[in-house]
């Protein structure tokens, strides 16, 4: 059947079934979608916050790590979709019995199901899964990898906050080594034209990161001085047991972001955090209910975000 | 491949098909209740046009809107990729208003179908009308304009095509013949 | 039964020869060298325009016999092995049981006598069950025929257990096989340490764990005495380390795997867990300076380490995949691409893989004297192949080379005097001359 076919509605080239990384994406593509989601960021604000796009399409979030915000964001996003939901995470799963990421996957694809969005504790899980199976793979979170729907998100805010990504100055505070948050903020930004700084202990700097166009710094007073947006990653406690550094104590009097630190940073600084923060290790709680703080705007905008996500890579078509 | 091309209004014909069009509303809807909500792309700025005429001898404020359909469409399951989503801007409530829906052309009905579904998510209005440009029949659903600024009756390989100066630099209608 | 080789450019590293020569094989020794042997009713096969090398032997593989017959057998090794040309291979001792005792070896033995198409012998463990604590027996290893010990798969950390084994070995004559990596330095680590670690978000191993286990083992050498082999080195800081110590005068030898003089980090970009191995794929300076250690000579050998596993523990996440990759049908293609590029010539790249393993591991093979057992390999050095999944002799496929064409191909492999392999090409062309 053909409507009355709007040029402005002809298709744009969105091929890509699987979203694993930002890395991947080109800068159209990451700027697409983020067009995409200005447009969803509407619905959420309706009366009745439900289109019946994704009417018909089942949606399978597979958490082998526990996150209730990510899954529950993506599960709304879905569901403003009208799409059906189905969660499996790996405490109710088969994979405690032994059964392999593969043969989870096959499992998942026999339910005959369109999208699959993975959180995996280790990186590069959701490549061995888009290969196996033909639903679409979206990567929410993979180990130390990319958790590219938070960059998008990320991006996104600073976007709507700033009106631009080109020369806007982003410093990433935190466990850089460890973070897929800080990987896909660096990608995406990068791609867009930001600069981005990194700023954490060098125990917590992973090997050649400058490669990946981030300039390094071990001092938060020289990182934000001229910074347009600070984000702050989650510092986890075992990170000190694993001798990365001495105590909470010292991390937070060197690399919190704390009233006192915000001194040096511009008068419109913007803080983000991916969430959830420990409040007092990596930011101080007034600093996260502050005036600079969009924090709670980055939730907002991230069901917009993945409702874009899920309506491009669902209408996608079918495996390459 | 487009074979034949036959244009059937100008601008002038446009510009007195949404005179006529302006003049039906004004008649039958009450100007306090009126809003208008046009389809995008070119319902629109045939929307933004009504809406000046109007104003031209009404004095009441006229509430506008754009309607983005994309999300309600049927056939979403059949096309891939997707069709880009546009924003849907209503900066009003639609509740107990009386709406006018307005469209370039109305050919199988279905665009009006997920605009009506769009607009109900949307709040409860008093009552929806439609207006459109052109009516080239075949319709596939139970569906009528209200308000028709041209009626044609082509066939399945024809086309009407709606230019307007906002999106194309010149008004036009004509009906296309595809090879 | 008789076997004349005619025709081929005969080089043989252990002697120093490159000249066109027959060779007449007779009961399973060389019998002749020399131009135009006459045939007198033996089998001929015309190896015109093809390289006749002495048999080549690899000494690192696993064969994963007894233990872990999923991934690979004997039989399928030998196989495997036979295909590229090899016609010796000494087995590291990571078996199940593993090779720490007599009944072991003479097993080893015994499957390779009834099913080997290549000579296999076992290298014996250093420790007991391979735990880095007792000491095995290993008067009782070399009597049954154990060429060396090594402990690799595992790593012996403490400094004394590895004084005493190179000491007690050296007491036997025995070599010690040593996998260097200081694991307290890379407790997660699954690959290089570097922009593709940090990209990937995969824990990174740095180069200075090989180096410390390098630099120790060397020291620790010079304390006791005796004979240490370094097995795949990867990156550059461990070769300057071994040229140094060979500088010195001090008995260490080392080898590489063509893995890491083919391929850099960069080829985990996927996530292909065909890429994990121990040592990890380095980055580019390394595969420089490992190239530069193979042709100053301070690198010996060229070994595969050929390490067999199943699609099933191979298909799963990059960092619960077991580290290893087959080598033993795609090692001289690589190799021979030294030559091509520069690095070495012929007669070296050869001497790798046949002459220099043999002398390390004390063994007769490795040459082609005239009275010595007929182990050949003849090379095509313009044939090409592209590696396909299903195309291999090893039961198990995991090749980070699949897809890749490669060049110059074992096309006739004889152990012994036996025809253990043949390419189609000289089944289809150069055989049948029979009178």
């Amino acid at each position: 059947m053909k409507q009355q076919s709007l040029p402005e509605h002809k298709s744009v080239e969105w091929k890509r079934k699987d979203i694993l990384g930002l890395e991947e994406l080109t800068a159209r593509e990451i700027e697409f979608i983020l067009e995409t989601a200005e447009s969803f960021r509407e619905v959420s604000l309706r009366p009745i916050r439900k289109v019946p796009a994704l009417r018909g399409k089942t949606i399978i979030t597979l958490f082998f790590e526990p996150s209730t915000r990510t899954r529950m964001s993506f599960e709304l996003a879905a569901k403003r979709l009208s799409a059906d939901t189905a969660n499996i995470s790996s405490s109710t799963s088969s994979v405690v019995k032994g059964e392999t990421l593969k043969d989870t996957a096959r499992n998942i694809e026999a339910m005959k199901v369109d999208v699959i969005i993975i959180r995996h504790s280790m990186a590069g899980a959701p490549h061995l899964l888009a290969r196996e199976v033909s639903p679409g793979v979206i990567n929410a979170g993979d180990g130390a990898h990319e958790h590219p729907t938070q960059g998008l998100i990320d991006i996104f805010t600073m976007k709507e906050k700033k009106g631009k990504i080109k020369g806007l100055k982003v410093v990433i505070i935190g466990d850089i080594a460890h973070s897929r948050v800080a990987r896909s903020n660096i990608w995406g930004l990068r791609k867009l034209g930001a600069l981005v700084s990194v700023v954490a202990p060098p125990t917590l700097i992973p090997a050649e990161i400058e490669r990946m166009g981030v300039r390094v710094c071990h001092s938060i007073k020289e990182a934000i001085s001229d910074a347009d947006v600070i984000n702050v990653l989650r510092i986890q406690r075992e990170r000190q047991k694993a001798g990365f550094f001495p105590s909470i104590r010292e991390y937070h009097q060197l690399f919190g972001i704390t009233r006192k630190s915000l001194e040096s940073a511009p008068f419109d600084v913007l803080i983000m955090h991916p969430g959830p923060i420990n409040r007092g290790v990596e930011l101080d709680g007034d600093v996260a209910d502050g005036p600079y703080s969009v924090i709670l705007d980055q939730v907002t905008n991230g069901l917009a975000v993945r409702m874009a996500v899920l309506y491009l890579t669902s209408g996608a078509g079918e495996k390459r | 491949m487009i074979k034949k091309r036959l244009r059937i209004m100008g601008e002038i014909e446009i510009e007195k098909a949404l005179r006529h069009l302006s003049h039906m509303i004004m008649r039958d809807v009450s100007h306090e209740e009126l809003a208008l909500i046009g389809i995008r792309t070119r319902g629109e700025h045939l929307a933004t046009r009504i809406k000046k005429i109007i104003s031209e001898t009404s004095s009441f404020p006229i509430p506008m809107g754009i309607l983005d359909i994309t999300l309600y469409r049927d056939d979403l399951t059949m096309i891939a990729p997707h069709p880009i989503v546009r924003k849907t801007e209503i900066p009003f409530d639609i509740t107990k208003k009386a709406i006018v829906l307005i469209d370039d052309v109305l050919f199988t009905g279905r665009t009006v179908r997920a605009a009506l579904d769009a607009l109900i998510d949307l709040g409860r209005p008093r009552c929806i009308r439609l207006a459109v440009l052109v009516d080239r029949g075949s319709r596939e659903l139970p569906i009528q304009a209200d308000y028709t600024g041209k009626k044609t009756v082509i066939s399945a390989t024809e086309m009407i095509e709606v230019k307007l100066k906002e999106t194309d630099g010149y008004d036009e209608t004509a009906i296309v013949t595809r090879a | 039964m008789k076997l004349l080789l005619k025709g081929g450019r005969v080089i043989d590293p252990s002697r120093g020869v490159n000249r066109v020569s027959d060779i007449l094989i007779d009961r399973g020794r060389i019998a002749e060298i020399g131009r135009n042997i006459p045939h007198k009713g033996e089998r001929v096969i015309d190896v015109k325009g093809k390289i006749v090398s002495p048999g080549l032997i690899d000494m690192h593989v696993h064969l994963r016999e007894p233990g872990n017959e999923e991934a690979e057998t004997i039989e399928t090794g030998t196989r495997a092995a036979a295909r590229g040309g090899f016609v010796l291979l000494a087995c590291m001792p990571n078996t199940n049981p593993t090779i720490d005792n007599q009944d072991t070896v003479a097993f080893i033995h015994s499957m390779t006598k009834k099913k080997g198409a290549a000579r296999v012998l076992p290298i014996g463990s250093i420790t007991k069950g391979l735990e880095g604590k007792e000491l095995a027996e290993m008067g009782e290893l070399k009597g049954s025929g154990v060429v060396a010990v090594s402990d690799d798969g595992g790593v012996i950390h403490n400094c004394d257990i590895m004084r005493h084994a190179l000491e007690y070995a050296k007491m036997l004559e025995l070599l010690v096989i040593s996998h260097c990596e200081d694991e307290t330095l890379n407790i997660d680590g699954v690959m290089n340490e570097g922009y593709w670690a940090t990209s990937l978000g995969l824990a990174g191993t740095p180069t200075a764990s090989e180096e410390i286990a390098v630099a120790r083992n060397i020291r620790l050498l010079e304390l006791s005495g005796g004979a240490l082999h370094i097995a795949h080195l990867s990156c550059a800081g461990s070769v300057s380390l071994v040229r140094e110590a060979k500088k010195r005068g001090i008995n260490v030898t080392c080898e590489t795997a063509p893995h890491y003089f083919t391929l850099t980090d960069e080829a985990i970009k996927e996530y292909n867990t065909n890429t994990k191995v121990k040592p990890p794929l380095r980055g580019k300076k390394d595969v420089e300076a490992i190239k530069e250690g193979l042709s100053d000579g301070t690198i010996d050998v060229i070994a595969t380490d050929h390490a067999p596993h199943t699609p099933e523990e191979k298909e799963v996440e990059y960092e619960l995949a077991p580290f290893g990759m087959i080598g033993l049908e795609t090692a001289l293609p690589l190799i021979l691409g030294l030559t091509r590029e520069g690095v070495l010539d012929l007669n070296e790249a050869l001497a790798k893989i046949t002459n220099n393993p043999a002398r390390i591991l004390n063994l007769d093979g490795g040459t082609l004297k005239v009275g010595s057992t007929a182990d050949i390999t003849v090379i095509d050095l313009e044939e090409k192949v592209i590696v396909k999944k299903d195309s291999f002799q090893s039961k198990s496929r995991n090749s980070p080379f699949i897809g890749w064409e490669l060049q110059g191909m074992a096309v006739l492999t004889i152990c012994g005097g036996k025809i253990t392999s043949m390419s189609d090409q000289v089944k289809n062309k150069l055989c049948g001359r029979t009178k």
